[in-house]
């Protein structure tokens, strides 16, 4: 069962296309990522599937419940985290969580369960102003006041954005528990290598999405050989590999740089001859599995 | 790196906010056209170290030097030599961008004459003369992002800070970028990146890793996921800041 459906929708502000012709649908209980930079379009998107904003043209639903008609039904059954932390500052933990249960008729206690995992990492804090918390606290509590009503589905707009590595792995260890507890999770981010914890992934750039998989059949299809390089001067090497006539394609990636060829012609020993000649040093040439990063710029390449 | 002359240096740095210690015991050096990472979580203390190297804020104890400078008592020197870009705040949206090369060449104590010769060369080298007159909001972020790395090194600093250079922006613009920087490291300007991206952690020659006001590990990325078993930097942070190591 489809627990959110999109088809065709447009959205603009005056002369700017925020979201061309996007189509997808998440199935019920599974963990959905948009990957892509700022300005692709994703916050447009939630915006339009938790019902506070109207698409231009193009129909989406949200529990079999219309976005445009029906949003208050839709606004009872999802829970939504936006980009930017907008609980209370000068509230406390306790008392955004006792806010948030209270619109939605409900009480801590409740459905304290669902939150618990969660929940009780900031509790020790409960009487600190949220406005006080560090980054990952305010994210803890952010997701806890999303759920405090027991929403059918989730929608996270970029929730770890801007926190740091550990927070983020523990931010996705609460969504994987959340999603075995048959919560739909519907989240976004700038991150790449978060695409890998997602049940399935939507790329999307310039209000467009790329492509829809699972993310391990995205890396599969990428149909060309990858070789990674890396030597003594690596300003050199992506100037000297970007001159070869046979380069396709060639990126930094940290201390290697990624090679593909044109026709995926690709030989190891020709590059080595070649690199050797121009003084390279320290030269190591490895073929490697693509990643979603490999994919999502040779995707955005195919778009232009 | 073909000398290794020192542009940073730090001595058993201390600062210390009452009983509370944010900065404890640092010692490390940078050297010319390096490329050095700067990390840590939330709260590790990296913002504190920044500002002292900056010359915006005095240590408690110990020693450090910015471009020869020292920052108890040349501060004002250590201004001059340094450019500092962040995502979050670069350029102003509503000036041009020739504007905005005037202003910032202007608080960086450029002379009229070094600012129009300066505006013309770089308007040149990022094939934006055409857009001189255009405002900084009707760029495409990539190349606002090229243009404000441009104008942090517009008086030739000894040292670049980025704060999170690249959060955010596509993969492609992201790498445009990282060779942007690549060649002013090639032409010797040392870059200094704190980032929460462990990504942006594999681009650097360098990379020092903050824990509770300590640096806790400093190497190559390379050196780094050997010593601590990990495939990515991601992995190497966590298990530090995680103390999975201890």
């Amino acid at each position: 069962m489809n627990t959110v459906i999109v088809e065709n929708i447009h959205k603009s502000y005056k002369k700017i296309v925020a979201l061309e012709d996007i189509t997808f649908s998440v199935d019920k209980g599974e963990i959905f990522g948009f990957i892509g930079p700022d300005g692709a379009g994703k916050t447009s998107l939630f915006r339009i599937l938790v019902t506070l904003l109207l698409p231009d043209s193009g129909k989406a639903t949200v529990m079999g419940l219309d976005v445009v008609k029906d949003y208050k039904k839709i606004r009872k059954m999802v829970g939504y985290m936006p980009g930017r932390f907008s609980l209370y500052q000068d509230l406390t933990v306790e008392e955004n969580l006792t806010f948030f249960a209270t619109i939605f008729s409900t009480t801590i206690q409740e459905n304290y369960h669902l939150i618990k995992d969660i929940y009780s990492q900031i509790e020790p804090f409960k009487d600190r102003r949220a406005g006080a918390l560090s980054g990952g606290m305010k994210q803890k509590l952010a997701l806890s006041c999303a759920l405090i009503h027991k929403p059918e589905v989730l929608f996270l707009d970029e929730p770890t954005t801007g926190v740091d590595a550990v927070s983020r792995k523990e931010f996705w260890e609460m969504l994987k528990s959340l999603r075995n507890a048959g919560i739909t999770i519907v989240v976004s981010t700038p991150y790449m290598d978060e695409a890998s914890l997602c049940d399935r992934v939507a790329l999307i750039q310039n209000g467009s999405i790329l492509k829809i998989d699972k993310p391990d059949l995205i890396t599969s299809s990428f149909g060309k050989n990858i070789l990674a390089i890396r030597s003594s001067n690596i300003h050199k090497l992506l100037n000297d590999l970007s001159n070869y006539p046979a380069c396709d394609s060639v990126f930094p990636f940290g201390q290697y740089v990624h090679y593909t060829a044109k026709e995926n012609r690709i030989s190891k020993e020709e590059l080595e001859k070649y690199l050797t000649a121009l003084g390279h040093q320290q030269l190591e040439i490895n073929p490697i599995e693509p990643n979603i990063e490999d994919c999502f710029m040779s995707l955005m390449n195919e778009a232009s | 790196m073909s000398t290794r002359e020192k542009i940073i240096t730090v001595s058993n740095l201390y600062k210390k906010f009452g009983s509370f210690t944010a900065n404890d015991d640092l010692t490390f050096d940078v050297y010319k056209g390096e490329i050095f990472g700067f990390l840590g979580a939330n709260g590790a203390g990296k913002t504190t170290a920044i500002k002292i190297l900056c010359g915006l804020s005095k240590p408690t104890s110990g020693k450090a030097t910015i471009a020869g400078f020292d920052v108890y008592t040349q501060t004002e020197a250590i201004k001059n030599s340094i450019g500092y870009m962040s995502q979050k705040f670069s350029l102003y949206e509503d000036l041009t961008v020739a504007e905005n090369i005037r202003f910032f060449g202007g608080i960086y104590g450029m002379t009229r004459k070094d600012i129009k010769i300066k505006t013309q060369l770089l308007l040149d080298k990022l094939g934006l003369q055409d857009s001189a007159k255009k405002l900084i909001k009707d760029l495409p972020l990539g190349w606002r992002q090229k243009l404000a790395f441009s104008i942090a090194i517009v008086h030739d600093p000894k040292i670049v800070f980025l704060d999170e250079p690249t959060g955010g922006v596509d993969p492609i613009t992201r790498r445009q970028f990282w060779n942007q920087i690549y060649e002013a490291a090639s032409e010797g300007v040392t870059v200094f990146v704190t980032t929460h991206y462990m990504d942006e952690a594999e681009y650097c020659d360098r990379v020092s890793i903050m824990v509770d006001g300590r640096i806790a590990a400093l190497d190559t990325p390379q050196k780094l996921k050997e010593t601590f078993g990990a495939d990515s930097m991601n992995d190497v942070f966590i298990k530090l800041a995680r103390g999975d190591n201890k």
